[in-house]
């Protein structure tokens, strides 16, 4: 192979600069911020502070609280990421093969997707309003005795649901991208290959997809870790009995609500390797099943 | 309305010479009506002096300002006043240097201050264990019931109740012609802190909190243990209404005449006016004959404002000039009347009676009626750090009890030992 050497200049390092003072500004110097503050146990208005060792991570972390928001992020996430992605695919393929008034059917399949968490949540809040929500008056029209104020699985559904609605548009969109992507070539040989469509699509088209499944399913898990939290305050407020907290919403409650700094950062410091642990596990693992 | 403030104030600033005055800022939480009561007194101010402008802004809800603050103080940023709510008055008064103590500061500054003209209910909830006074109340409230007096009387009754014995032999009635008998906005407040205070019990070790950081927390007593089991078997049997945490969602339940009987804050009565179109009435908090023969007053609730340290003896002097303003019997009773907190000062009740206000409007009085109730040992308030994170603690577990999920011996063991972890680690905190 033949190497490149470019001669070294500054003109590279002036051009990557706005990306690295972002990302200083916003990931390196806060997450420094964090890691600092976890090991101080310091009053609200940072007039007297100790350092503590790892006091804040053994009084948060493994604390009834906590294992039961980190359950629920877990729970949450992976059927928030499983059903926005499955239902994103489901109609990206139906909507791939409608002949007439195609683009209206994309259009209103994808325009939900400008739409901001905390805005889903307000939408869904109403709908779910005891005293005036029509979906809350359908469910209990069913018999279902929905009553997501008091009932933790209800309230879990409540958020699942707006948090798929607010994502399957997005997905959608690079689903139906992506399928758009597959050439026609291949698929007439499929198609002269193999009588059944569900079987040509899991061995040729879903194959086929697998870098913009991949690249989604980074993307949601990242959403519904964090980007939920608009939805979740919003709505639930982690209510009832704290079932709906995720871990982020908790940072939030006893950092920003609580005005307990140290408690707060220790959490979010777990948080973020967490988070990156399961990114490096993606790309490692996941990532070498993909190809492109 | 906030920038026709700003402009206003702005202009004024060009007239006269911007050297001339001092500017400052007033971070407050009062959102929608209360909101436009807080510009109207803020312009109320400016036009009454020339020397100081006073800019409020509005930060958000009650977490939101005091959160606000706390990281504009670490910037250096922090306004000259703030408010902060009952719940966070550990966390500001527990970190001295973060405040001049408005004791302190009307003595320096201003015309001195006699804590003795203040209502005795709200003396000393913001005052330290001696007594002096750290935060200026404003905004205080007191839990109250609301009744809708159309459907008492389609159920067949005269009065609404005054114990809790009452309310149960009378919520059968209510559900027999159609409505839920009872909602509650914010259980932590009503159906905790001052369930202790109406029937002077104790809730905290050190003197209820004011003594030391050292504390622990006494809610798990057989008093709240039998009132919970009961507000459990008044939900089974849909006498009472669960509407969730917010505290709209269950006044929108009242005011939607699902619920006959609301408890919620005097500060309400401003806005229940407003939006309701039947009549009620308000009453005092019930107690349970059963525990107590004379209840005791009610705990104020709300909030009270701050003067943040750190600033020159200029803006502090204005600072001083604008609490005084504030205090003052004309500005608490149009704040009194407006919406519906109990006016703070001796002088502004005095003013509120004088001026008939409660000859056509009785029902605006009960508030301050029942802070004037004797007080007992354990009716002067509470101090508990990281009490914002206890509130959340009992909602959580609460709602076990409400779903079923927990009993209510599990629920409150729960509590008193999350709540002293808690303590403990705010203990630390400050210490």
């Amino acid at each position: 192979m033949k190497r490149v050497q470019f001669e070294h200049s500054a003109i590279p390092y002036l051009f990557i600069a706005p990306q690295i003072i972002i990302i200083s500004i916003f990931f390196l110097w806060p997450s420094a911020q964090a890691i600092y503050q976890s090991f101080l146990l310091e009053d609200a208005f940072g007039l007297s502070s100790q350092f503590v060792w790892f006091k804040n991570y053994t009084d948060t972390i493994g604390s009834d609280a906590w294992l039961q928001a980190a359950g629920f992020t877990l729970i949450f996430s992976s059927l928030v990421t499983f059903l926005s992605l499955a239902l994103a695919l489901l109609l990206a393929v139906k909507a791939n093969e409608v002949l007439h008034g195609a683009s209206t059917y994309k259009t209103m399949l994808m325009w939900a997707y400008a739409i901001a968490p905390p805005v889903a949540g307000l939408m869904g809040n109403l709908m779910f309003n005891p005293l005036i929500g029509d979906l809350y008056n359908l469910m209990n029209q069913f018999g279902f005795e929905f009553d997501h104020k008091l009932d933790s699985v209800d309230a879990g559904f409540v958020v699942v649901l707006i948090s798929v609605w607010k994502q399957v548009s997005i997905n959608f969109i690079f689903f139906l991208a992506g399928l758009q992507g597959i050439p026609k070539s291949v698929q007439e040989a499929a198609v002269m290959d193999c009588n059944s469509s569900t079987r040509r699509f899991w061995t040729i088209t879903f194959p086929l997809l697998a870098p913009t499944t991949f690249f989604l399913v980074v993307i949601n898990i990242t959403y519904a870790f964090f980007e939920t939290f608009g939805i979740i305050d919003t709505t639930t407020q982690g209510a009832p009995g704290g079932s709906t907290t995720t871990l982020v919403y908790k940072v939030y409650q006893d950092g920003f609500r609580g005005a307990d700094i140290g408690g707060s950062s220790a959490q979010s410091v777990v948080l973020m390797i967490m988070v990156l642990a399961l990114t490096v596990v993606q790309f490692r693992f996941i990532e070498r099943k993909v190809h492109y | 309305m906030r920038s026709i403030t700003l402009l206003t104030a702005g202009i004024a600033t060009l007239a006269s010479g911007a050297w001339a005055q001092t500017e400052i800022q007033f971070w407050h939480a009062m959102g929608g009506r209360l909101g436009e009561v807080v510009e109207e007194v803020a312009q109320k101010y400016n036009e009454s002096q020339s020397e100081v402008v006073l800019v409020p802004t509005y930060k958000g809800g009650y977490e939101d300002t005091m959160t606000a603050g706390i990281a504009a103080f670490r910037a250096g940023q922090q306004p000259n006043i703030i408010q902060i709510f009952d719940a966070g008055a550990a966390t500001i008064i527990n970190a001295p240097g973060a405040t001049i103590p408005v004791a302190d500061l009307l003595d320096q500054y201003g015309d001195g201050f006699n804590a003795n003209d203040y209502i005795e209910g709200v003396r000393n909830f913001y005052a330290d264990s001696e007594g002096k006074m750290i935060g200026m109340p404003f905004n205080s409230s007191t839990p109250l019931l609301y009744y809708n007096k159309e459907i008492l009387a389609e159920a067949g009754i005269d009065a609404p109740p005054s114990t809790w014995e009452e309310f149960e032999a009378m919520a059968p009635k209510i559900k027999e012609a159609g409505y839920q008998a009872l909602a509650q906005s914010h259980s932590p407040w009503i159906f905790s802190e001052n369930f202790h205070s109406r029937h002077n019990i104790q809730l905290a070790t050190g003197n209820n909190g004011y003594d030391s950081t050292d504390v622990e927390i006494l809610y798990n007593n057989d008093a709240m243990k039998t009132h919970w089991s009961k507000v459990k078997e008044w939900l089974d049997a849909g006498y009472y209404g669960f509407y969730g945490r917010g505290w709209g969602d269950n006044q929108d339940a009242f005011v939607q005449k699902k619920v006959a009987m609301w408890l919620g804050s005097s500060g309400s009565f401003g806005g229940l006016k407003a939006s309701t179109d039947f009549e009620f009435g308000t009453a005092y908090l019930p107690y349970w004959k059963a525990i107590i023969d004379e209840p005791k007053s009610t705990f104020i609730g709300g909030a009270a404002v701050f003067a943040m340290a750190g600033k020159s003896d200029e803006e502090n002097k204005a600072t001083a000039d604008f609490l005084n303003f504030l205090d003052s019997p004309e500005v608490q009773y149009f704040w009194h009347k407006e919406t519906g907190y109990v006016p703070i000062t001796n002088a502004a009740y005095e003013l509120a009676k004088e001026d008939g206000y409660y000859e056509s409007t009785p029902d605006a009085e009960i508030g301050i009626l029942q802070l004037s109730q004797p007080g007992g040992e354990w009716t002067k308030g509470y101090r508990l750090g990281f009490y914002v994170q206890i509130r959340e603690v009992m909602y959580k577990h609460y709602e076990g009890i409400f779903s079923g999920e927990t009993s209510v011996d599990d629920a409150f063991a729960k509590i008193e030992e999350e709540s002293n972890d808690l303590l403990a680690r705010f203990h630390q905190t400050v210490n």
